[in-house]
């Protein structure tokens, strides 16, 4: 089933959580609600659900206009980030409860129900764990079995609210593959909450990314981190570095250094930032000719098939008042012929960056 | 969890019984028994005495007469009043404590720090005060006197008086009880519930109610207990009629002031056994509610 939000609006007292959101979401597929932390973006889920009311604005489910239904009327499936297991029930009552609490026409035999639930901890491959209580389980236990729980009443549309967030690195992990693999078995329309790019690169279809009550770019989880559509963009989807400087032509100006742009939109000789993620980064030798900017190599780490470079520049770049520091990532086969010391003297190239308009902090 | 069991250690030994047994952070033997001594002298002297010496002069006159003086008519009604006077008051601060605890952990509004601070009011005023304010609202020359008489109801110096005052009381033991539990657990399981689909009631039903039955039940226990011993504010709103609006309280002043102090002891033992009574049941459910905390509830 489709989800459909338009111009939703919320304010909490001055703050605006959420300023006219519109977003489509289509049938089957497993969407990641990415922002950093005050976004709007669980705000804008807990909307979905019915947990919040929007200031103004509407939630399409399908194709029936949902903003006035109560919760328990939206059949959505919501998973929490702190489980909210029922934590004075077994694990098997709490699987049943949604069961339990339909209307008597609506109310599956005790048979039924006992069957329902069990294939559910089949589903999660907890069966084992039915007659144990909340606080016994593990913490990525409890989350399958919030999910499970979730899954009882045959929602609609499916949303998880930083599944994930409470769990550790390790577990975290393992239950995101296994997420995506649930979700290609159900195809079940499906929306989770993230702060952390990682994650929704590496579980969600598409991504929906979002700032201060905005959203900044929709798209599938690859087009997103390879052309951003903004710099927030562009700097939230993983670590980069900046250049500010001014457009002339093809070439961003960078107090008497220059790089190669690509930049949209940015008239002659106005100010733009371009930005550079690690690997894009050429460290080349001091004196060859052609665009680039000094640096003196600061730090070199190596672990594991990449090196990382910390640099710092050697000039003072627009409106920064000091030296930048930059960020650069080479494959360590590749490092050998680059003969990197600390205090070394290079040039710092990129190709083609992208630059958008500058914006002052 | 831990947590309310105290905190123990890998190898399971209370925090007290580790700092005590390391040498590095035992105190000198000398210290230990004197602080022992001095605590236990106190309780001995104010807390143990006093409830001994209540059965003692209680039985001093024979088994006959502790009888006796329970079994009078008097004794019987007050008695009995007392019973009536909890059993109303208990429930009506049952449904009020909820709903209160309710009203301010799940839900935002303005004025809610007021309200949780006008909750506490009964335990700063005295109770005293608390009486003549219902005398003042109630009594024959207070605001509601005239229209009262007019439709010939009775509160002041009869039942409704007196339950009013032990409402006004206990008002706050449930409520504070409550609280903090449904502040520390949020309102996440209920949020789960109504996704699930359950309705306002099955939500409270199912889910509310087992989470705070514990805390619930001691706010119960202790609301009743000083309903059955409140003094100071039924005093002023009962006119010690014997009979008719004397609780038990009322009546042990009454026969201790007629010097009949094996009576009034006979009856005071009784409120001193309800108090056992209510402090066993307080242990037990302070037991079960550690329990819970550590390995779940067992249904």
């Amino acid at each position: 089933m489709s989800i459909a939000v338009r111009d939703i609006t919320k304010r909490f007292g001055p703050f605006t959580a959420l300023d006219g959101v519109s977003l489509d979401f289509a049938p089957g597929k497993l969407i990641a609600l990415l922002g950093p932390s005050g976004c709007g973006k669980t705000t804008l889920l807990r909307i979905i659900a019915g947990l919040e009311w929007a200031d103004s604005g509407r939630v399409l489910l399908g194709d029936q206009d949902a903003s006035d239904r109560h919760v328990r009327e939206r059949q959505v499936g919501f998973v929490f980030q702190h489980y909210a297991l029922f934590r004075h029930m077994t694990v098997f009552e709490n699987v049943a409860f949604g069961l339990r609490v339909k209307p008597r026409v609506a109310r599956p035999s005790e048979a039924q129900i006992r069957k329902r639930v069990d294939d559910l901890l089949e589903l999660v491959q907890l069966g084992w764990l039915a007659s144990r209580y909340p606080t016994q389980l593990s913490g990525g236990q409890r989350q399958r079995i919030a999910l499970a729980r979730a899954l009882a009443v045959e929602p609609r549309v499916l949303l998880l609210d930083e599944p994930f967030g409470a769990l550790d690195a390790q577990v975290r992990k393992e239950l995101r593959g296994w997420l995506r693999r649930l979700h290609s078995e159900l195809h079940l329309t499906s929306i989770f909450v993230t702060h952390d790019q990682d994650e929704a690169l590496d579980v969600a279809d598409e991504i929906v990314l979002m700032n201060k009550g905005r959203v900044e770019q929709v798209g599938a989880a690859q087009d997103v981190y390879e052309t951003p559509a903004t710099e927030f963009a562009c700097s939230f989807l993983g670590a980069v570095n900046r250049f500010p400087g001014r457009i002339r032509g093809d070439e961003l100006e960078l107090a008497g250094d220059w790089l190669p742009v690509v930049a949209h939109g940015i008239g002659e000789g106005e100010k733009a930032i371009a930005l550079a993620r690690p690997h894009e980064l050429q460290i080349l030798s001091i004196d060859s000719a052609g665009p680039g900017l000094r640096a003196r190599v600061e730090r070199v780490l190596i672990n594991g098939p990449v090196a990382r470079i910390e640099l710092k520049g050697e000039t003072i770049l627009n409106g920064t008042g000091s030296y930048p520091t930059f960020e650069a990532e080479v494959p360590r086969d590749r490092l050998g012929g680059l003969d990197l010391k600390v205090g070394k003297h290079v040039r710092l190239s990129a190709n083609r960056l992208r630059a958008f308009p500058y914006q002052s902090l | 969890m831990a947590g309310a069991s105290g905190t123990l250690d890998l190898r399971g030994r209370s925090a007290s019984a580790r700092f005590e047994e390391n040498p590095a952070t035992r105190d000198n033997p000398w210290a230990r028994r004197i602080i022992l001594a001095t605590s236990l002298a106190f309780f001995a002297l104010f807390l143990v005495m006093p409830l001994a010496a209540v059965f003692v002069e209680a039985l001093r006159r024979g088994l006959s007469v502790y009888v006796a003086a329970l079994t009078e008519p008097d004794a019987l009604s007050a008695i009995k009043l007392t019973l009536i006077v909890a059993a109303v008051s208990v429930p009506m601060n049952l449904v009020f404590g909820i709903a209160a605890a309710w009203a301010i952990t799940k839900f935002d509004f303005k004025g809610k720090q007021f309200l949780i601070t006008l909750i506490d009011l009964p335990f700063s005023v005295s109770p005293v005060i608390a009486g003549l304010v219902f005398v003042l609202v109630f009594g024959a020359q207070g605001w509601f006197g005239p229209w009262l008489r007019e439709n010939d109801i009775k509160v002041i110096f009869a039942v409704p008086g007196i339950v009013l005052a032990t409402v006004f009381v206990t008002f706050p033991f449930v409520a504070r009880e409550l609280i903090p539990l449904m502040q520390a657990q949020g309102t996440e399981e209920e949020e789960a519930a109504l996704t699930l689909g359950a309705t306002g009631w099955q939500m409270f039903r199912r889910v509310t109610l087992p989470n705070i039955k514990w805390a619930l039940l001691y706010g119960v226990i202790l609301c009743n207990a000083r309903a059955m011993g409140e003094f100071g504010a039924v005093s002023v709103v009962s006119g010690h009629i014997r009979g008719l609006t004397n609780t038990m309280p009322l009546h042990v002043e009454i026969l201790y002031n007629e010097y009949q102090f094996a009576a009034a002891f006979a009856v005071a033992s009784l409120l001193a056994l309800l108090a056992l009574l209510t402090l066993a049941l307080k242990s037990y459910i302070e037991w079960r509610t550690a329990q819970q905390g550590t390995v779940g509830d067992t249904p």
